[in-house]
């Protein structure tokens, strides 16, 4: 059984909304928070449902997000 | 040793370029210099060396730059129309600390102008054609064999400053032929180890950026400064000049390039009417011999400053004597050469 | 066991890119850089960056680089490819830089098919200078420069630059892609790895148009910007394969 997951770099994201707007199971979304540039950040608000297609990763132009999975050891 | 060999100026200048180690060669075809370009499309496929005719001279200099980059000889070669093309490249070339060697063989203007020798772009040489502040050692030979022998040292100060280096030459230059020595092939290996700052691929070191761009003031004027040190040391060690006949002379000729090689036929009709006259010959034209000229002005009552063009060096003359000696001024423009005989007729006058 | 599936490529630097939210150039510096350590040539890379939004490339990129004048990337990287043959050289550039006053130069380094890669980003606008008129803007289009929108009488047509450049008899392969959804990057980055594959193949001049938007000077959001590339775009500038002489490069 794995899981999938992102990490999103608040500090590089610039808030630009590509991650979310593409994001197949919109587990994506903007944070409330603001960065030291004055951006809200995106968020994994339902990690658990991440498939980790990597749709966001492909979208951001800032690779402030890396995808992971967890496999469980057996 | 070396036997002498009956040469075109342009040819000769190739070959020497050859010589000194250059085996990367980007170039246009303009009068009255094509004979350069076309010996070079010859001869380095013989070293096997790189020829390309780019598109332009803006492609050609950009050539030169990308090639520089990675730290081997290089060069192109033009004449005035083409030199103001590559004034953007050559400014890049030099903020980027790049070595490069340039020809100019210079012929009359200003615009389309004619084929015909000149020496009016002296300003464009050494006042800068290009923006910014920055410089070219410009070095003026006035015979096919100076030429010759100062390409070497053009290559070898290009690559020990890292920055371009400018023969300016003439129509009558490139055209004329000569008997010339050619020197022995500069052996390359253990010179100038470019290797630091080179682009030549990141193997097992950290990137190399080649760049004359920094958007911050504060960084750009360091880069800036720090080629000034360098045009320090150049200033220092690099003067060149020839003096002839100063010793007792109470009138003074200066003049560069093919006019310096005529005033010397002056000095010698002017001596056999009883007239002390010497010559000045500045041979670096970037670093102009300001200290030299002036010491060797002591005690000459006039100078006279003659060129192929409307009075460029002449304000550099000026400069140099600081008012000490009155500098007067001849010269003929838009490609016609000076006679000794009229020269002469035009000192007189002073006399 | 936790394991990234998808991370930052080594061929990136470290430091974050100066570009506008959602400015295509991140993803397309991110598929060249893919390419660049799939390819496994990060160390004899050398890279040419033009003028424009992409000046700082060569900063972006953990490889040999350097800043051309506007316009002469190409004659730079034929300086560099002539002079070390072996390395792979590449040039980023974007519509001003190529398609304006570098159009000399493109089209020479493609005729004489120097075995270089180009990456041309057309977003149909200068960036960097503020929102200027481009070749490649289109009819109808309002800039700073055509503020009454492009009038083809007075300000000519957008220009296409796959479609001019495909006839020269030097290019290998060259094809205009978009990276507009996921879809379109995972193929733009085929295109590009599929360009750098015939630079290492010494077979010529290899060379992928990319089709981005620029929020800041359309005056969109990121995502509205997608929309509007899709919509008017892709209507005049087509995405597809002009040049392919390789067919599949295994």
């Amino acid at each position: 059984m794995s899981k999938n997951f992102v990490k999103i770099d608040e500090e590089r994201c610039k808030g630009c909304g590509l991650c979310i707007n593409f994001c197949p199971k919109k587990v994506l979304s903007f944070s409330e928070k603001f960065n030291s540039k004055g951006y809200h950040p995106a968020r994994q608000h339902d990690p658990d449902n991440c498939i980790g297609c990597g749709f966001c990763y492909m979208m951001c132009p800032d690779t402030a997000i890396t995808v992971f999975k967890e496999t469980a050891k057996v | 040793m070396a036997e002498k060999v009956m040469v075109k100026g342009n040819e000769a200048m190739a070959e020497a370029a050859v010589r000194a180690g250059c085996r990367l060669y980007f170039g246009y075809p303009i009068t009255p210099q094509s004979e350069f370009t076309e010996y070079m499309a010859r001869r380095m496929p013989q070293v096997n060396g790189v020829f390309l005719q780019s598109e332009s001279e803006v492609a050609a200099v950009n050539m030169v730059y990308g090639a520089a980059c990675t730290g081997n000889r290089v060069m192109t070669s033009t004449s005035s129309p083409g030199f103001s093309l590559m004034q953007e490249g050559v400014s890049y070339i030099a903020g980027a600390m790049l070595p490069a060697v340039f020809v100019n063989v210079v012929r009359g203007g200003p615009g389309l102008g004619d084929i015909q020798p000149a020496q009016s772009d002296y300003f464009q040489a050494t006042k800068g054609g290009a923006h910014g502040d920055y410089h070219l050692i410009v070095l003026a030979p006035g015979s096919i064999q100076e030429s010759v022998d100062l390409m070497e040292d053009a290559f070898r100060m290009a690559d020990e400053y890292r920055m371009p280096v400018l023969i300016l030459a003439d129509g009558m230059l490139g055209q004329m032929m000569e008997p010339v020595e050619f020197p022995e092939f500069v052996k390359l290996e253990g010179i100038n180890d470019h290797s630091a700052w080179a682009l030549r691929g990141a193997t097992g070191r950290n990137a190399n950026k080649v760049t004359s761009f920094d958007i911050d003031p504060v960084n750009l004027e360091k880069m800036n400064m720090l080629i000034q040190e360098i045009y320090k040391r150049v200033r220092v060690r690099e003067v060149r000049y020839e003096a002839i006949a100063l010793e007792d002379a109470e009138y003074m000729l200066v003049g560069y390039g093919t006019m310096g090689r005529i005033l010397g036929s002056v000095v010698k009709l002017a001596r056999n009417k009883g007239i002390k006259v010497g010559l000045f010959r500045p041979i670096t034209l970037w670093p102009f011999p300001y200290a030299e000229l002036k010491k060797a002005a002591q005690g000459v009552k006039t100078i006279l400053t003659v060129e192929m063009s409307t009075g460029q060096m002449v304000e550099d003359v000026r400069l140099a004597v600081e008012g000490s000696v009155p500098v007067e001024f001849y010269g003929r423009t838009g490609g016609m050469v000076p006679t000794p005989d009229e020269v002469l007729a035009e000192l007189l006058k002073h006399v | 066991m936790i394991e990234a599936t998808y991370k930052r490529p080594e061929s990136l630097a470290k430091r974050e890119f100066s570009y506008c939210p959602g400015c295509h150039h991140g993803i397309i510096h991110r598929l060249v850089a893919e390419t660049i350590d799939e390819l496994n040539i990060r160390e004899k890379t050398l890279m040419v960056a033009p003028v424009g939004c992409s000046v700082f490339a060569y900063e972006f990129f953990d490889v040999d680089g350097t800043v051309a004048p506007h316009g002469r990337a190409p004659a730079v990287a034929t300086g560099m490819k002539r002079s070390l043959p072996d390395r792979v050289v590449f040039t980023y550039q974007g519509d001003g830089d190529l398609a304006a006053i570098g159009t000399a130069e493109i089209i020479h380094a493609a005729n004489r098919g120097e075995k270089i890669t180009t990456i041309f980003v057309n977003n149909a606008i200068y960036g960097m200078t503020g929102g200027q008129m481009a070749p490649t803007t289109l009819l109808g289009m309002k800039t700073t420069t055509s503020p009454y929108g492009r009038k083809s009488e007075t300000e000519g047509f957008p220009l296409h630059v796959s479609e001019l450049l495909k006839e020269t008899a030097g290019i290998i392969y060259l094809e205009r892609v978009a990276v507009s959804s996921p879809q379109e990057v995972r193929k733009a980055k085929a295109a590009i790895k599929k360009a750098f594959t015939v630079q290492l193949r010494g077979l010529g001049f290899a060379m992928v148009e990319v089709l981005s938007t620029c929020p800041t000077n359309w005056g969109l959001s990121p995502v509205e910007s997608i929309k509007w590339l899709n919509e008017n775009m892709k209507k005049e500038y087509p995405l597809g394969v002009f040049v392919d002489k390789v067919g599949d490069l295994k």
